[in-house]
């Protein structure tokens, strides 16, 4: 990475570096003007990427931005309101509660998903190395292919006063305890949360499960030679060499709690009261439902950079000392 | 490897129960869909007279030929047009090396952990304006531009990794930028293209929130955003509802099981690299 590589395009094409030039006039004009040609090219082959990039992704951002200090229901004049709407997310104990639930996700979305899969890969690569290793693999795999708002249809079905899950535990004698799971108030947001653990587990045993296969055996021999046991090995060597592989699982899960919406949307709308409501889903019923485009951008914003605030360390200690 | 035989067991146990945890609700779904429509079926219940009807009741009010029509148009506008681009970026930053490079890099990586919901209502505003709400367009240029921050990272992984001496011997043979790209370069990374273009079909097909926004019309939807206004209409009818999810889903579960391998493979590259 070169100091050239920082300055913006244009001054490459129009200005060539006069010192260089200089030193070897005759051979380096011509040179330079073929080079320009092809860093023109080049630009070129970036272009159509980068306009539809810049048209629909980054002008959108800086209208959430530039939303967000308004009010605006969408079809009248908008007012501005300064950094008001932002004051409203961050103290209004509605709003804030939205977030907080996303967070109470990442118990469901991450940490169950990757410390089962963790456990899962294991088992897998050491007590079923055959045919049910392999088919583990692939129906553990599934809720990963399907579309969420389906794995949210097909758990709403399972949970509801009738469903499957009230039968089993019915059956083993807990009669007690059934009842509308995605209707009721304490255990809603859990709910949701176990469907995220269903999508993601397969996933995360997978990940994990591939860089299990990485590791030395030998340094397993070595740990039984020492006399130590299946937890004494995990802890010492399996955990330790999946470092960057657990990075990845945890990223890629707390994205998916923090940006929730298609599984909440479909089960409970963010209901009962506010009890499942996430910033995904509350931006949506904002700015379509509620006509209060600015307070849905400023939360919008908000999101954006906590996803971002929250991922950019997990990556960098995961990248740490990783190779 | 040595394994004593309670921690065999009980390791088998535990995958059978998860297995089971997995696939029953899709067989609790199967039965339900086989009640009378408008029933309250209990879980897991065989019933006395299977209404076999009740999928075709489905596949006709979901109109889910329109339905799987339109989802893989979306997806042939997507996905073809994502992989032309997104690999000639990334060709230009990794390969080329282009001035500028990391600052263009650094500029779509920025893009990756967006969530899609934090620009969707603007997108909708400027849908309005450009006067392409409401049609597939709406769902497939803005799927194209948030595919790029993932989809150039991914080529240029592959590009930054190819020897210079390819292009050098090319050049020397007098190949032009676009012969060295298409001839050459396209060809050789095929595997990393395979990959990405499964990783955006399953992405389109299951695109969810930027259907619901700028979509009315669910027969101009994905599969998961006709899906979600078919759950939205048929909610209190359960055996129907279950039933027409099950078709919507069938098209994804063939496809899953037939290539198994190369899904999974691309989807589990695609953590890691995202």
């Amino acid at each position: 990475m070169c100091a050239a590589d920082r300055s913006m395009p244009e001054t490459m094409i129009d200005r060539p570096d006069p010192q260089t030039d200089r030193q070897r006039p005759s051979r380096r004009t011509f040179g330079l003007r073929k080079v320009r040609r092809e860093t023109l090219l080049g630009f070129l082959f970036v272009l159509p990427a980068l306009a539809i990039y810049a048209v629909f992704v980054l002008l959108p951002l800086a209208l959430t931005v530039q939303y967000s200090l308004y009010r605006w229901d969408g079809f009248n004049t908008p007012t501005w309101v300064g950094l008001a709407n932002y004051t409203n997310v961050l103290t209004d104990p509605d709003l804030l509660n939205t977030i907080f639930n996303s967070f109470r996700l990442i118990i469901f979305f991450s940490l169950i998903p990757v410390t089962l899969g963790l456990v899962v890969a294991s088992v897998i690569r050491r007590s079923a190395t055959g045919s049910l290793g392999n088919v583990a693999r692939t129906v553990l795999f599934l809720p990963q292919v399907i579309p969420l708002v389906a794995a949210g249809i097909v758990w709403s079905v399972v949970l509801s006063l009738s469903g499957i899950a009230n039968q089993f535990l019915s059956a083993i004698g807990l009669d007690g305890i059934t009842r509308a799971w995605l209707g009721d108030f304490d255990t809603a947001l859990a709910a949701v949360g176990l469907i995220g653990t269903w999508v993601l587990l397969g996933l995360c045993t997978l990940l994990l499960l591939t860089g299990m296969t990485k590791i030395d055996p030998a340094l397993y021999e070595s740990a039984r030679i020492d006399g130590a046991g299946a937890v004494r090995e995990f802890l010492a060597i399996t955990l330790p060499s999946l470092k960057q592989e657990i990075g990845v699982c945890v990223t890629v899960t707390v994205i998916a709690a923090l940006r929730s919406f298609d599984i909440v949307y479909v089960t409970t709308g963010g209901g009962p009261g506010l009890a499942t409501m996430v910033p995904g889903l509350d931006i949506y019923v904002l700015a379509f439902q509620a006509r209060a485009v600015g307070v849905a951008s400023a939360l919008a914003v908000v999101l954006i950079i906590l996803i971002l605030v929250i991922i950019v360390p997990i990556q960098w200690l995961s990248r740490e000392n990783g190779e | 490897m040595k394994v004593d035989r309670r921690e065999l067991y009980s390791g088998r146990l535990l995958l059978v129960i998860l297995m089971a945890v997995t696939i029953v609700p899709f067989i609790s779904m199967f039965l339900t869909a086989l009640h009378p429509s408008g029933s309250v079926p209990q879980g897991l219940d065989w019933p006395a007279d299977p209404q076999w009807g009740n999928f075709v009741d489905a596949f006709n009010v979901a109109h889910m030929s329109t339905l799987l029509f339109s989802s893989v148009l979306i997806v042939l506008l997507t996905v073809p047009v994502s992989l032309v681009i997104s690999t000639m970026a990334g060709f230009a930053i990794g390969l080329l090396r282009i001035p500028g490079a990391s600052l263009l890099l650094l500029l779509f990586v920025f893009g990756l952990t967006l969530p899609y919901e934090g620009i969707v209502t603007p997108l909708y505003y400027l849908e309005r304006q450009m006067g392409i709400l409401n049609g597939r367009l709406a769902i497939a240029l803005p799927l194209i531009a948030l595919y790029m921050p993932f989809a150039v990272y991914w080529m240029r992984a592959h590009f930054i990794t190819m020897p210079p001496e390819i292009s050098e011997a090319a050049r020397v043979d007098g190949a032009s930028l676009w012969d060295l790209f298409w001839k050459i370069h396209v060809p050789l990374a095929r595997p990393p293209i395979v990959s990405l273009g499964i990783l955006m079909s399953v992405w389109t097909w299951n695109q969810f929130v930027l259907a619901l926004v700028l979509v009315e019309d669910p027969n101009q939807r994905t599969a998961a955003g006709a899906l979600g206004a078919f759950q939205g209409h048929y909610a209190t009818d359960i055996p129907l509802l279950c039933a027409g999810s099950l078709l919507i889903l069938l098209p994804t579960l063939i496809v899953f099981v037939a290539f198994q391998r190369q899904v999974i493979a691309a989807l589990l590259q695609g953590s890691v690299k995202g």
